[in-house]
């Protein structure tokens, strides 16, 4: 498989008529997109319309009804086990919650990528570790255990163990849920200098907007009564130009506008 | 694939300049984590074969970086400056550069990670565990006096009570529970007899394995093995059931919505257990005696009206009642001390595997040491 990171405006994710819900409870028909190397791509749309569904499809923890998923090159819907972990090793996925393991400490659920996936000696996995936490600004709690620190430090956590392998393709649940705006905005400044200096590509899903204006290149509009995608594009063009009222309300923090 | 053939090179690096001058190292192609290791060698080693009184790094032939890259420029850097020769770096205006000042600037900052404390010594470590055990009997005491509160208080206004839960913790512990309650029960009165009629054979005693059997698992093993199996099953089901809900600040949710967590999670617990512990340990004395009278009938020529009439006249209305009494305490014993390790749980998933553990033996040993006080107090009694 290609190591090289993908180059920058060839697609990373395609989607292409993408059917998924549980059971019988539809939340997306017939969905096709494409996210591009080197882009932070924003998944939006109102509670329930199924954002945080379609990022565990594109990290193959769900499987659509129909429909096609190819994650740097490697289909993930009917591809098989041996290509989904090299394509694991090359993406890092940070859960709403951080989706630290509990009974390891900071520094320890950091090293778990690092020791699975390379062959690197102790010493230079500790020292990785340190730097990953350095650049998350937790530099002083290597040795704590995730139920000693506080929400905000723990996605902070997840966010250093989800950059442990430099991943091509970072995904980002919520990042910014539940932090103080101070925090909020140092997590969306480092995301975006990640994505500038590593060049990998963001997929966030996320509905603040202020973080919305400042990292997304792109984002992706879901709609859960019509049950696909209802507007694509630059977030500040939307905010100005969309006709849609249900974008054009949701961007500009509006109530929705009633016709009659 | 992560996993790579190491000979495979993807960076390439090359020199200007000779010792004693200024050199310029150029760094080409990739750097990236699988390259972390074979350029720190590689470039410590340049170092010292090149012993230049200053460096230039010269990045404009790079084609990417990872921060495992950056790390290792840093790692140079430092190196350089560790030998006092003095490193510059140019054409950093591409993403090598912008991740270089990045994970730079971060790693700068970086505060040391304080200081594990240091090991104490033997005496203070027994000092802090004798502490430690003293406060969690006085919790466990504490905790035990405010359920039995609370559940007097319930029983004074039983409408208060969740009966419907109740009832299912009942058929949780006590229908479910039957089977291998009585499995267990039966087995041991067979063995109980078998044994015992090996010895008493030799005096030609064989109907007093009736009387053996029918006082040893009515005073005793009955009630016992009951709670043992209760505490095991049950037990550490409470503590693992309120401890998930304190992780997840279920209970919490239920303080502030004004309920009393002893009495919403508790009390219903502690009423299930007292319903039926007492019932499976008639049961288990059941099936204790019909293990003995299968072994007696089968092996012993007895006849089973023999056998059966021999057991009735060897038990006591107080053996059995006091039987019972026993079962009760050994039922307030388990739901407590399940209940107080699901609270006292703090942090994640492991805390409450723990608890569950912590819950099972510590009900077995106190059940044990219960145990032993009724023997004392029976044998003073006379019972």
């Amino acid at each position: 498989m290609n190591l090289a990171p993908p180059a920058p405006g060839t697609p990373v994710i395609e989607v292409d008529g993408l059917t998924a819900g549980y059971g019988d409870r539809i939340l997306f028909r017939d969905v096709s997109f494409r996210v591009l190397a080197g882009e932070v791509f924003v998944i939006l749309g109102g509670s329930g319309c199924g954002k945080s569904t379609l990022l565990k499809l594109l990290i193959g923890l769900l499987r659509p009804h129909s429909g096609s998923i190819r994650v740097l090159g490697h289909d993930i819907v009917s591809g098989d086990e041996k290509g989904m972990r090299a394509v694991r090793s090359r993406i890092g996925v940070l859960f709403q919650a951080g989706g630290l393991l509990n009974s390891m400490t900071v520094g320890e659920n950091v090293a778990l990528p690092l020791a699975e996936h390379t062959h690197l000696s102790p010493a230079a996995i500790g020292e990785l570790v340190r730097m990953k936490l350095a650049l998350v600004d937790l530099s002083h709690a290597p040795g704590l255990l995730p139920s000693e620190i506080s929400g905000g430090m723990k996605k902070r956590a997840g966010l250093a163990r989800a950059l442990a392998l430099d991943p091509h393709l970072l995904f980002l649940d919520e990042p910014s849920a539940g932090l103080d705006p101070v925090t909020s905005i140092e997590l969306d400044l480092l995301i975006r200098s990640l994505n500038e200096g590593t060049g990998s590509t963001m997929v966030l899903v996320t509905h603040e907007l202020d973080s919305i204006f400042r990292i997304a290149h792109r984002v992706i509009f879901l709609d859960r009564e019509t049950r696909g995608i209802i507007a694509e594009g630059d977030p500040r063009e939307l905010r100005d130009r969309s006709a849609d009222p249900r974008v054009s309300d949701f961007l500009n923090r509006r109530a929705p506008s009633r016709n009659g | 694939m992560f996993r790579h053939d190491p000979q495979e090179k993807e960076y390439g690096i090359s020199s200007e300049g000779s010792a004693g001058e200024g050199s310029v190292v150029r760094l080409s192609g990739r750097l990236t984590l699988r390259s972390l290791e074979p350029f720190g060698h590689e470039s410590s080693a340049l170092l010292d074969a090149l012993g230049p009184s200053s460096v230039t790094l010269d990045l404009s032939g790079m084609s990417s970086i990872d921060s495992a890259g950056a790390l290792a420029l840093l790692r140079l850097k430092a190196m350089a400056g560790e030998r006092g020769i003095p490193l510059a770096i140019s054409g950093d205006g591409g993403q090598a550069g912008r991740l270089l000042a990045l994970v730079g600037e971060r790693t700068g900052r970086a505060s040391e990670p304080p200081q594990l404390a240091e090991a104490s010594g033997f005496f203070e470590e027994l000092g802090e565990k004798t502490v430690s055990l003293l406060r969690e009997v006085g919790d466990e005491l504490t905790f035990q006096g405010e359920l039995l509160k609370a559940t007097a208080r319930s029983c004074l206004a039983p409408r208060a009570v969740r009966w419907a839960d109740v009832l299912f913790y009942m058929r949780r512990a006590g229908v479910d529970g039957f089977p291998i309650v009585s499995l267990i029960s039966f087995l041991l009165g067979l063995i109980i007899t078998f044994m015992s009629s090996l010895q008493l054979r030799q005096f030609g005693a064989n109907l007093y394995v009736a009387d053996l059997v029918a006082i040893s698992i009515v005073r005793e093993l009955g009630p016992i093995m009951t709670a043992i199996l209760v505490a095991g099953r049950s037990g550490s089901a409470f503590a693992a059931e309120i401890g998930t809900m304190q992780v997840n600040e279920e209970v919490d949710a239920l303080v502030t919505m004004g309920f009393d967590p002893m009495t919403f999670l508790s009390v219903p617990k502690l009423l299930a257990m007292l319903a039926v512990t007492p019932i499976l340990t008639v049961f288990a004395d059941l099936h204790g005696i019909l293990g003995g009278l299968v072994v007696g009938v089968a092996g012993l020529d007895l006849t089973a009206r023999a056998y059966l009439a021999e057991t009735h006249a060897a038990l006591t209305a107080p053996a059995i009642l006091a039987s019972l009494v026993k079962a009760e305490v050994f039922a307030v014993l388990i739901a407590t001390v399940g209940c107080q390790r699901g609270f006292r749980v703090r942090g994640g998933a492991d805390a409450v595997g723990a608890a569950a553990t912590s819950a099972v033996v510590t009900s077995i040993f106190l059940i044990i040491i219960a145990d032993s006080a009724f023997a004392l107090v029976q044998q003073y009694l006379g019972i």
